[in-house]
């Protein structure tokens, strides 16, 4: 008996909405597991990061705030995967959104109201496109690889981070902690719910998915992406050009994730210290994937892995973890949804030819063709 | 300028550079195979909390630092399994093995924080060892003179070996060379494991060298630096050991601006600490634009990097 993957016409609809729902369900699994190994309570740990959260009420708006700036980033990210644009910069991109909020803030002195804000995120996402142009710049005008600059820039952000929020920006009123002084109320996002910390940002996370889900399936734009991503040659055939795909799915990318920024900023931080860039912009990939780059999918996704961020906090003052740990479910996730994607583009056969090797065989066809 | 404090410096620098230059050497393999392993800071966490437990159990920094190199093995072939077996993304898989690596090396370090373990011992006699002058050559952790001695095999293994020369076939042009009978899967399994036993032995540099103890997160970011540093080389390994010690040099220039004493050099005072962090990955950037505009063969990127191999089969 012998495995063989037999590549299917068409991706397959079910395993798509059924490899996500697995990839967290083994993550369960196995975490029990491997938390056991460790000598710590399994059961106990995987139910306070994943199901914790959504059981105690008091928990849920800390998931909202988490889940929106991932599902925001996400968004723009899944436009330039699908397009086969990788965009991995987008923690830079979100970081340089906060910046150029924070700018606006410090600029505005005490002055506040929509206009103010309204400032700030526009600020936000021309910061993180013009982040995000640098890459798509480089990769249609010479050909640089995306993934390694846009990544690079990612670290020269968090530098200018650390620069302005240790000189420049520093709160004068801050006990020399590298921090920029607090936003005044009047230019914070508007709180939605009375006495949570529901923010205006998490309204946008909620409808930005059904925006994009529009735009993907009903605008030549969205087309574009799509045939540009699945089928490159007969997009160039078509008339797409290659390098303007480059640059809008770049530039949304960065937008998206600049606003994200400048949300987090004036909605949940209201000031910037050195712990700001968190790793969103990475864990959006995740999001990304987990919502297999489909806009509604994104914005379940997000709320997953914003589970596991509040639940990791949970699970490290009852089973005594380091908050990290979140990390390894968030990447274990991620492992299975990408390995899941074999079972979406192939259907798995089991075959008798006992004494080929598989390797073998593959090169003499291969070969022989 | 003095004497003594031109040996600090130099010593200090070799020695910040080492993690660097180990787990670039093992990436610059990978990467001539064809694959983009962005996972390299968490399989050089891995390693640091292995090489220190290692050492904690068994007193012994070389059972430590094998260790190292044996976790950071293993977790590069997880990331191969997911990569070549089941032909998922690269880039998104070795994030995942950075996020992985550091969410587990926290876990598993919980029980070593405090812990202190036994050092390397020198590798040449005391008296050159602790010379004044001398210690500028015979000064170092037994890892310095290790990663020298990798950079020179790593030069000759891919310039002047069968092996060598079909692990850069495979990065080329990966259907050609299993079209001629390679074992493209087999090569890239090799390649990813010894990328992730480098990154493990430079890992554990830092928790049994340079800070012989456990903190999340040590290793600082430097996996991102390795990952630069292939780049800036252009995949050369002799360019990778002088691109190391510039890093090295940069990397120096930011500490001593933290501490405020970068006054000798007239005008370097004003220069932010983070001028010189975000450096490295500027210059990066840049001679990766360079290469890319001048696009001449054997200057660039393996030509297969990131991209799955789907073999018609």
């Amino acid at each position: 008996m012998q495995v063989k993957l037999e590549k299917r016409p068409e991706p397959s609809r079910l395993m798509l909405v059924v490899t996500p729902i697995a990839s967290v369900l083994l993550t369960m699994a196995i975490g029990v597991i491997v938390f056991d190994l460790l000598g710590i309570d399994g059961f106990r740990a995987v139910i306070d990061i994943f199901v914790s959260p959504i059981l105690l009420s008091y928990k849920w708006q800390d998931v909202a705030v988490k889940a929106a700036p991932l599902i925001i980033i996400a968004l723009g990210l899944s436009i330039g995967n699908r397009a086969n644009v990788w965009n991995i910069g987008a923690e830079g991109q979100y970081i340089i959104g906060a910046l150029c909020a924070a700018g606006i803030g410090i600029a505005a002195g005490t002055t506040g109201g929509p206009i103010i804000i309204l400032m700030m995120l526009l600020a936000g996402m021309a910061g993180g496109t013009a982040w995000a142009s640098v890459p798509a710049g480089l990769k249609t005008r010479f050909g640089v690889n995306e993934i390694l600059s846009s990544l690079m820039l990612t670290y020269v952000a968090v530098q200018l981070l650390s620069y302005l929020v240790g000189g420049p920006w520093k709160d004068p009123n801050g006990r020399n902690f590298p921090a920029t002084a607090p936003l005044q109320p009047e230019q914070t996002l508007p709180i939605l719910i009375p006495g949570t910390t529901v923010h205006l940002g998490i309204a946008i996370a909620l409808v930005l998915p059904f925006v994009f889900w529009l735009i993907m399936a009903r605008s030549v734009f969205g087309y574009q992406i799509r045939v540009v991503g699945s089928a490159p040659n007969a997009a160039r055939h078509g008339g797409f050009d290659s390098d303007q795909t480059v640059w809008l799915s770049m530039l949304i990318g960065g937008a998206m994730a600049g606003l994200a920024g400048a949300l987090e900023f004036a909605g949940a931080l209201k000031a910037i210290n050195l712990g700001f860039p968190s790793g969103y912009g990475f864990t959006a990939i995740i999001v990304a994937f987990l919502g297999r780059l489909h806009p509604i999918g994104v914005l379940i996704a997000g709320i997953v892995l914003a589970i596991t961020y509040v639940g990791g906090q949970v699970a490290q003052t009852t089973v005594k973890i380091p908050n990290a740990t979140a990390g390894i479910f968030q990447a274990l996730m991620l492992f299975f949804i990408l390995a899941s994607d074999v079972l979406v583009r192939n259907r798995i056969r089991f075959v008798r030819s006992p004494r080929a090797g598989s390797g073998q065989a593959a090169s003499q066809t291969a070969g022989g063709e | 300028m003095n004497w003594d404090f031109l040996i600090l410096a130099i010593i200090t620098i070799v020695g910040i550079s080492t993690p660097i230059l180990l787990a670039g050497l093992g990436e610059l393999v990978v990467e001539k195979s064809g694959i983009l392993n962005l996972g390299v800071e968490g399989m050089m966490l891995v390693g640091a909390i292995s090489g220190f437990a290692i050492n904690v159990y068994s007193g012994n920094p070389w059972v430590g630092v094998a260790g190292a190199a044996g976790a950071g093995a293993l977790s590069g072939l997880l990331f191969g399994f997911f990569v070549l077996t089941l032909r998922s993304n690269q880039v998104a898989t070795g994030l995942a093995l950075t996020i992985f690596g550091t969410g587990l090396s926290s876990l598993i370090g919980l029980s070593f924080v405090g812990r202190i373990v036994p050092q390397f011992g020198s590798v040449f006699p005391p008296e050159l060892a602790r010379d004044p002058v001398l210690k500028v050559v015979f000064g170092y952790s037994p890892i310095v003179y290790f990663a020298l001695l990798m950079v020179v095999l790593v030069a000759w293994f891919l310039k002047s070996t069968r092996s060598g020369l079909i692990l850069r076939a495979v990065g080329e042009n990966d259907l050609s060379a299993h079209s001629i009978g390679y074992n493209v899967i087999g090569v890239r399994y090799a390649a990813i494991a010894f990328g992730g036993a480098m990154a493990g032995i430079g890992g554990a540099y830092f928790s049994l060298v340079i800070t012989p103890m456990w903190a999340e997160r040590m290793t600082a970011g430097r996996g991102w630096i390795a990952l630069a540093l292939v780049v800036f080389a252009s995949w050369k390994a002799p360019r990778l050991l002088a691109g190391a010690y510039f890093f090295g040099i940069l990397m120096w220039l930011e500490l001593n601006a933290k501490a405020g004493g970068l006054s000798f050099i007239p005008g370097a005072q004003a220069i932010p600490s983070q001028f010189w962090a975000a450096m490295p990955y500027v210059m990066t950037v840049v001679v990766l634009t360079l290469i890319s505009m001048r696009n001449r063969a054997g200057l660039n990127a393996p030509a297969c990097l990131g991209k799955p191999f789907l073999p018609a089969t």
